[in-house]
C-alpha cells in the first residue's frame, strides 16, 4: 500500500535569505510534520468519537438538551481524558515548532542579518514608521505561539521574527503550501486568471502581509502594477522586502501602516485589495475599520478579496465549529472564534458593497503536485492550518 | 555597526505571551509530556541521521560530515524515510490510538470478571 506521507523539508525552496537548516533541523521539521499530520489525519477523528460516544450522550444526561453553542461543546469537552490528552500533545507540536524555528534563525541571526541588510540598505521599496504603535489586538497576546508575535525584536533592526514564521511554515501545513510556502499566492494568480481573463491591475494593496509570501506571486504575475504591502510590523517587513527582492519581486513596496488608517493613500487608488489569512488576527473593532479604509482606497470596478478558514454559519454542525475553534483557545489565536462568527457579508456591505457585489469562492493552494500534498479536508482536516480557504470577495459598484 | 550578540540557545526556547492552557489538569503532567515529546522528537532526528549516514555509505562507501549536512534524499528515498518517520509516531502514539479504539468498541468487563465466568462455563 502507498502510505500518504508529506515530502521531506529538504524540498523546502531556500531562497537567498531563507534560514539555512542543519541535516538534524530539517530532521526535526520533519518528525513535526508527520506528528501534525498524525494528529489531525490519523487520530483527530477521535476527538468526534469521543464527542458521539461518551461527551454528547452526557451532556444530554444531565441537561436534558443538546449543547446550544460551540462553547458548550468546548467545555464539555474540555472535561474528556482522550480530548485533553489530544490537546496537550497538538499545543506542544506548535511549541516545539516555535522552538526549532527560533533555533535555527538565531543562531544564524548575524548571517541572516547580514543578507537580508544587503536586500534592503538605500532601498524607497522598504518604508517603515518607527513611531507606529503595535495595534492592541497584536500585544494581547504572541500569536500561534510564536514568542515575540509579529513584532518581536531580538535586537534593534531585528528581522528574525519574519525568518522564523517563514522556515515553520512548511511544517505546520505539512508541505500543503508548496515549496517557497505561498500556495495561497499561486492561488489567488490562478483564481484571478479564471475568473478575468486578460484583466491586469494596475495597483494592487496587500494588508497584514507578514512576510509577503502571498503577495509576491501576485506582483510576479502582474509585473507592470504597481504593488503596496503593508503590516504594523518592522520585523516581518525587512524580512519581506529582502525575500521578495531574492525571488524578483522588485515591483512591490513594503510599508509599515496599520490599515485601520491608510489615510496616505487617496480615495480609489488601488484595483485590488487583498487580505490572506489576516482578517481572524484583527479585533471586532477593528475589522470593520479595515474593511471601511479597504472600501475606501478601492477604486470602482476593483476587486476586495478576503481568504480565510470558512465561516461558521448556521449550517456548519456545532462540533465542526468547536473543532475549528481549537486554535482560539490552544494556540493563541484570540480574535479566531469571534471573527469566524461574524456575517462578514453584513460587514461588507456596511462598508458599501451590496449584496449583487459580493460572492464567496473556494480556493485551493496551488503548487506542485509532483511533490507536494493536496490539503486534506473534511474528517483529516487539520483545521485552522489547511491549505485550503474560502474566499469572501466583492467587485466595487462602478461610481 | 558592531550589532548585539544573541544567546541563540536561550532566547530559542523563549515562552509565548499568553497564558497556557491547562490541558491536563496536572502540572507534572504536563511538564513530563513536552520533555517526553522533545526527546521523542530527538530520537527521530538520530533515526533519521543514521538513515543518511547509511544510504550515503551504500553509494560512496565513505562518507564526511558536510555529506551528511548537505543530503538532500530525491524520490524513493524521501519516500522510505517518510514513511519510517511515519510508522515511529504511530508506534509512540499507540496509547492514543488505542484508546479511541476503546472508545468505539462495545462496553468491555474487568477482565478479573471474565475469568471467573470462564472458569465455571
Amino acid at each position: 500500500m502507498k502510505q500518504d506521507v508529506p515530502p521531506p523539508y529538504t524540498a523546502v525552496a531556500r531562497h537567498a535569505v531563507f534560514p539555512t537548516p542543519s541535516h538534524d533541523e530539517a530532521a526535526r521539521y520533519n518528525f513535526l510534520t508527520a506528528f501534525n499530520k498524525y494528529l489531525a489525519g490519523t487520530i483527530g477523528i477521535g476527538n468526534k468519537i469521543a464527542y458521539d460516544s461518551r461527551v454528547l450522550p452526557a451532556f444530554r444526561e444531565e441537561h436534558g438538551r443538546d449543547p446550544a453553542d460551540r462553547f458548550e461543546i468546548r467545555d464539555a469537552m474540555n472535561e474528556d481524558p482522550w480530548h485533553r490528552y489530544w490537546s496537550a500533545l497538538k499545543r506542544n507540536s506548535m511549541e516545539m515548532r516555535q522552538q526549532n524555528g527560533r533555533s535555527i534563525t538565531l543562531r544564524q541571526i548575524d548571517e541572516l542579518s547580514a543578507k537580508v541588510r544587503q536586500f534592503n540598505e538605500g532601498r524607497d521599496t522598504l518604508q517603515l514608521d518607527p513611531g507606529l504603535p503595535a495595534p492592541h489586538y497584536m500585544d494581547a497576546a504572541d500569536i500561534h505561539c510564536m514568542p515575540g508575535n509579529y513584532q518581536g525584536e531580538e535586537r534593534p533592526g531585528d528581522m528574525s521574527a519574519g525568518a522564523n514564521y517563514d522556515s515553520g511554515l512548511f511544517a505546520t501545513t505539512g508541505g500543503g503550501l508548496g515549496a517557497l510556502s505561498d500556495g495561497g499566492g499561486q492561488a489567488l494568480v490562478e483564481w484571478i486568471r479564471r475568473e478575468r481573463p486578460g484583466w491586469t491591475p494596475r495597483r494592487i494593496l496587500d494588508l497584514g502581509c507578514t512576510v509577503g509570501h502571498n503577495i509576491v506571486p501576485l506582483a510576479l504575475a502582474f509585473p507592470d502594477a504597481e504593488v503596496i504591502a503593508i503590516d504594523t510590523a518592522a520585523a516581518v517587513l525587512r524580512y519581506a522586502h529582502a525575500r521578495a527582492q531574492a525571488l524578483g519581486a522588485t515591483n512591490i513596496t513594503f510599508i509599515q501602516m496599520n490599515a485601520e488608517d491608510m489615510s496616505r493613500f487617496p480615495d480609489g487608488h488601488f484595483d485590488w485589495v487583498q487580505t490572506t489569512m489576516f482578517l481572524h488576527e484583527l479585533s471586532g473593532k477593528a475589522l470593520p475599520q479595515v474593511i471601511r479604509e479597504s472600501a475606501r482606497v478601492l477604486a470602482p470596478g476593483g476587486l476586495m478579496f478576503h481568504l480565510e478558514q470558512p465561516q461558521y454559519s448556521d449550517d456548519m454542525p456545532l462540533y465542526e465549529q468547536f473543532i475549528r475553534d481549537w486554535d482560539a483557545f490552544n494556540n493563541n489565536e484570540p480574535f479566531w472564534s469571534a471573527m469566524h462568527a461574524l456575517d462578514l457579508k453584513k460587514v461588507m456591505e456596511e462598508a458599501g458593497f451590496p449584496p449583487d457585489s459580493q460572492f464567496t469562492a473556494r480556493v485551493l493552494a496551488v503548487v506542485d503536485r509532483t511533490i507536494f500534498p493536496q490539503a486534506a479536508e473534511g474528517a483529516q482536516e487539520d483545521h485552522g492550518r489547511a491549505a485550503a480557504w474560502n474566499a469572501y470577495g466583492a467587485w466595487k459598484p462602478e461610481a | 555597526m558592531t550589532e548585539e550578540s544573541i544567546d541563540w540557545i536561550a532566547r530559542a526556547g523563549r515562552r509565548a505571551k499568553g497564558r497556557r492552557p491547562d490541558t491536563l489538569h496536572d502540572y507534572n503532567a504536563e511538564r513530563t509530556l513536552s520533555i517526553l515529546l522533545a526527546v521523542a522528537a530527538e530520537v527521530s532526528v538520530l533515526k533519521e541521521r543514521l538513515d543518511t549516514v547509511e544510504r550515503l555509505l551504500d553509494t560512496k562507501g565513505t562518507i564526511s560530515r558536510a555529506d551528511i549536512e548537505a543530503y538532500q534524499p530525491a524520490g524513493e528515498a524521501a519516500y522510505e524515510r517518510a514513511v519510517a518517520t511515519k510508522e515511529y509516531v504511530a508506534r509512540i502514539m499507540r496509547g492514543m490510538q488505542q484508546e479511541m479504539e476503546a472508545m468505539q468498541a462495545a462496553p468491555e468487563r474487568p477482565m478479573a470478571e471474565i475469568s471467573a465466568e470462564l472458569r465455571d462455563s
